[in-house]
């Protein structure tokens, strides 16, 4: 009785190394899910399934990916399902938003880090940029800075929510003026921030550069300055950046957003997911539809996104070491 | 007048087919518990990447428009709302069907809808700039007293004791603190994976009102009594339509209170059609009524949440903010075609603006002709016996909350709450009091907050709150509005006082269910 027990043990295991292997050569059979953190219509969610809508392509993934939403406690929720429940087969991905998810998980009481995950490829980046409403007495960013430094915390600014990329582009700003600004998060997102800006409810707003650029162009808002190292050339080419402009900001809130997989998926999966999604974002389709919303896109390989992964862990320790 | 050009387009054979496939489509996605208009419409925007930027607008005036009728359907028949704008049309709605006038309740539900929702849609067309500035009007403070506003309902909405009333009203409140707070950090009562997100708020609608309907349906055993069905009469549509043109003024005030919520960024459709069927009481002659299967109720609540879908959209196609969940979705929808909604929206892209806009007029009208085709075969249900119905309605529930967000814990969640309200009902507490107090809760919460975070920046909380003639009207309106409920209340005693007298006064039976079962009568 025994003995039969234990030889099942070793059929069962036997088979469950070979399984392992068939499954990552013969990958993918099946249609792939991929967990959104964040509700359906946002930008994150609207962005995953543009990218994603070539993957049944023959040179691709030769499989579709269905977009699956977890929304929630501003995507706590959908990352600690992915972290501790989605199976690591391959057949489960995850969008990721950098800064988001290390930022929230440097601030604790959540079930990952950033080596819970395994990054693939980024497909978008999305600057954070400091506007105020159409009629603001404020014109360039030298003048709300410095009124914002003669008058700390007078200076009410909106963004998305707390550690997310307005939050930290906020935190950055407040330590290169050596002032507090009144940073107001809002329930909603980045749409709320905007309106919040738009209304005169407040005196400036963070917000997304592709949002912020839509509502420049319906004439409601003004863009004074972009957090990232360089100008956007393509949508705001007369924006300057607020490292050109004299503040030391760089583009640690720059939002990232790109697959990963859970750790401990097999390495051959891993290999052929970062070998054909990045062709896959290079698609002339999804490139139309990306500018079509106004949606900067970088496409990152795996190994360039596990550098920016680590450079961000690094900055974000040290910014928020001083917020507890 | 410009948007009479742009009819033609709607009338193309693709475009019209997609209109129809929309509504039709639409209804019973509405009708599905679980299946909120705003996921509905996130479920279609891959469809539209195929196909040119009008006809996928089209596609989705259509769904978006039929969708909040058609959740309508479940809050009369099943008394689940598919969406918090049916919460109320189920209060009535609900009764009216177990009185076997089911048919003829879908029919006003149907037909109020499509009043309000043409009257919405033009008031889109019309007054666009002008609503664009009163929509954004309201900030954190305004927000802040609209909510107040809607809690000063919470006492007197389909309960009889007035502080069992406001005590579910609070519970609810808690319930929507659970969850991790994004404005200051704070984790708050999660003992559990599940409850980071907080209560979802279809979840909680399908829990509450669903399950202990189920438990009460089995409760009541299989005699023969229980199996036989109710007799549903034979409802005309004339009759429908006598029946509405006695409740104009029902008909009036959700209209007018739906195009004026509605247009608020943030509250406007989750309260428009509570607020509507609050006011319709307040003014009608026989408050008693509502409850118990009065038709203004579902008049009231069903004008009001489809008058709300046209200006809900003036902040997104004029400001590109979007004022809803499902706004939000449309502006995705907008931005894949690479149209950018704002305040040039109708020089640069007339066509797709303005057929898209006429396609929901059109796709109003198409509802109504549906619903009411629908209605004589959905209102059959009340002749399924409730233990079968108990089963069923037991699937859809689970199913419902499922998949809300894919989560085995949005299930578990779900049934707590149900089994937790069917005790609760047991006591007298009831449930839509509690479900106000959880939509409630969240928006006058963030709103107070950020309200005072911006009044420390300027001249402090009083000045913020207290001062500037929007702030003070909504002050006026919610003293006014506890005044009223206090007289209203002491004017009903006197009525009901008098009337326990008179034997064999009007009852229905959903009427007295905490007085007419008390916890020790088991069948």
């Amino acid at each position: 009785m025994k003995k039969r027990l234990l030889m099942t043990a070793v059929l069962a295991a036997a088979t469950l190394t070979g399984s392992v292997q068939a499954l990552a050569e013969g990958y993918p059979e099946r249609p792939v899910s991929m967990m959104v953190s964040y509700g359906a219509g946002g930008a994150t969610d609207f962005q995953a399934r543009i990218v994603t809508m070539m993957a049944g392509n023959e040179d691709y993934l030769t499989q579709p990916i269905v977009i699956i939403n977890k929304p929630g406690a501003g995507g706590r929720v959908g990352w600690n399902w992915f972290a501790t429940e989605a199976d690591n087969d391959g057949y489960t991905v995850a969008a990721y938003n950098i800064p988001h998810f290390i930022a929230q998980s440097i601030e604790g009481g959540v079930k990952y880090d950033a080596g819970s995950f395994e990054p693939i490829a980024n497909w978008g980046a999305d600057p954070a940029v400091v506007v105020v409403g159409a009629d603001s007495e404020y014109n360039t960013i030298e003048e709300l800075l410095g009124f914002a430094r003669e008058n700390p915390g007078k200076v009410t600014v909106s963004g998305a929510g707390l550690y997310v990329g307005h939050h930290i582009a906020a935190l950055q700003i407040e330590k290169a003026i050596g002032g507090k600004l009144a940073y107001i998060p809002t329930k909603g997102g980045g749409a709320a921030a905007m309106k919040a800006v738009i209304a005169g409810d407040v005196i400036a707003g963070i917000n997304n550069l592709s949002d912020a650029y839509r509502a420049r162009e319906s004439g409601s808002v003004k863009i004074l300055a972009v957090a990232d190292m360089a100008r956007s050339e393509e949508f705001l080419p007369d924006v300057p950046t607020l490292m050109e402009s004299g503040f030391d900001v760089d583009n640690a809130s720059v939002n990232f957003r790109g697959i990963m997989v859970p750790a401990g998926t097999p390495a051959q999966v891993i290999e052929k997911l970062a070998d054909r999604v990045p062709a896959m974002f290079e698609d002339a389709r999804v490139a139309k539809q990306m500018a079509a919303g106004g949606s900067p896109m970088k496409i990152m390989r795996r190994e360039e996104v596990q550098a920016m992964w680590d450079a961000r862990q690094k900055t974000l320790a040290e910014l928020l070491a001083g917020l507890k | 007048m410009e948007f009479l050009q742009y009819f033609g387009g709607v009338f193309e054979p693709l475009s019209f087919m997609l209109l129809l496939g929309g509504t039709v489509g639409g209804l019973i996605l509405g009708a599905t518990p679980g299946l909120s208009p705003t996921m509905a419409v996130a479920l279609l925007i891959p469809f539209t990447f195929q196909l040119p930027a009008t006809q996928g607008l089209i596609l989705l005036g259509a769904a978006y428009t039929a969708t909040v009728a058609g959740g309508a359907v479940s809050a009369i028949l099943l008394k689940i709302p598919g969406a918090p704008a049916n919460i109320a049309t189920a209060l009535d709605g609900h009764a009216m069907a177990s009185q076997g006038r089911g048919t003829q309740a879908l029919h006003v539900s149907f037909l109020a809808s499509g009043v309000g929702g043409v009257t919405g849609v033009l008031l889109l067309i019309f007054l666009t700039p002008v609503l664009a500035r009163w929509a954004l009007a309201f900030g954190p403070s305004h927000l802040f007293w609209m909510a107040i506003l809607g809690v000063t309902v919470i006492g007197s909405l389909d309960s009889r004791s007035f502080v069992k009333g406001l005590l579910s009203g609070c519970l609810g409140l808690w319930l929507s603190m659970i969850g991790y707070d994004d404005i200051q950090g704070a984790q708050r009562f999660i003992f559990h994976d599940s409850l980071t997100g907080g209560i979802n708020i279809i979840t909680a609608l399908i829990g509450i009102f669903a399950i202990p309907q189920i438990i009460e349906m089995l409760a009541r055993g299989r005699t023969e009594h229980i199996l036989r069905t109710i007799s549903t009469g034979r409802q005309s549509l004339m009759s429908s339509l006598r029946l509405l043109s006695k409740n104009v003024r029902a008909l009036s005030i959700g209209t007018v209170v739906g195009s004026i919520i509605g247009l608020i960024p943030g509250v406007g459709g989750q309260i428009a059609g509570l607020l509507a069927y609050d006011q319709t009481r307040k003014f009608s002659p026989d408050p008693g009524s509502f409850g118990k299967g009065n038709p203004a109720g579902v008049i009231a609540a069903e004008s009001a949440n489809n008058a709300m879908v046209g200006p809900s959209l003036v902040p997104l196609l004029t400001l590109s903010i979007p004022g809803s969940p499902t706004a939000a979705v449309l502006l995705g929808g907008l931005l894949i075609h690479g149209i950018f909604p704002g305040s040039d929206l109708f020089d640069n892209y007339p066509e797709v603006a303005w057929t898209f806009i006429n396609s929901m007029l059109i796709g109003q009208l198409l509802m109504v002709v549906f619903g009411i085709w629908i209605a004589s075969y959905a209102a059959r249900i009340a002749h399924v016996p409730p233990p079968i119905m108990a089963a069923a309605v037991m699937v859809l529930a689970l199913f419902g909350s499922y998949s809300v967000q894919q989560s085995m814990g949005d299930v578990y969640i779900m049934l707590t709450l149900g089994v937790s309200m069917y005790l609760l009902e047991k006591v007298g507490f009831s449930a839509a009091p509690l479900v106000l107090g959880l939509i409630l809760g969240p928006i006058a919460e963030a709103n107070f907050i950020q309200g005072s975070m911006i009044a420390n920046a300027m001249d402090g909380p009083v000045d913020y709150f207290l001062t500037g003639p929007l702030n003070l009207t909504l002050v006026g309106l919610v003293l006014a509005s506890i005044a009223w409920s206090y007289f209203s209340s002491r004017r009903s005693n006197q009525y009901i006082a008098r009337a326990s007298e008179q034997p064999g006064h009007a009852s229905g039976p959903e009427s007295g269910n905490a007085k007419d079962s008390p916890p020790g009568v088991s069948p």
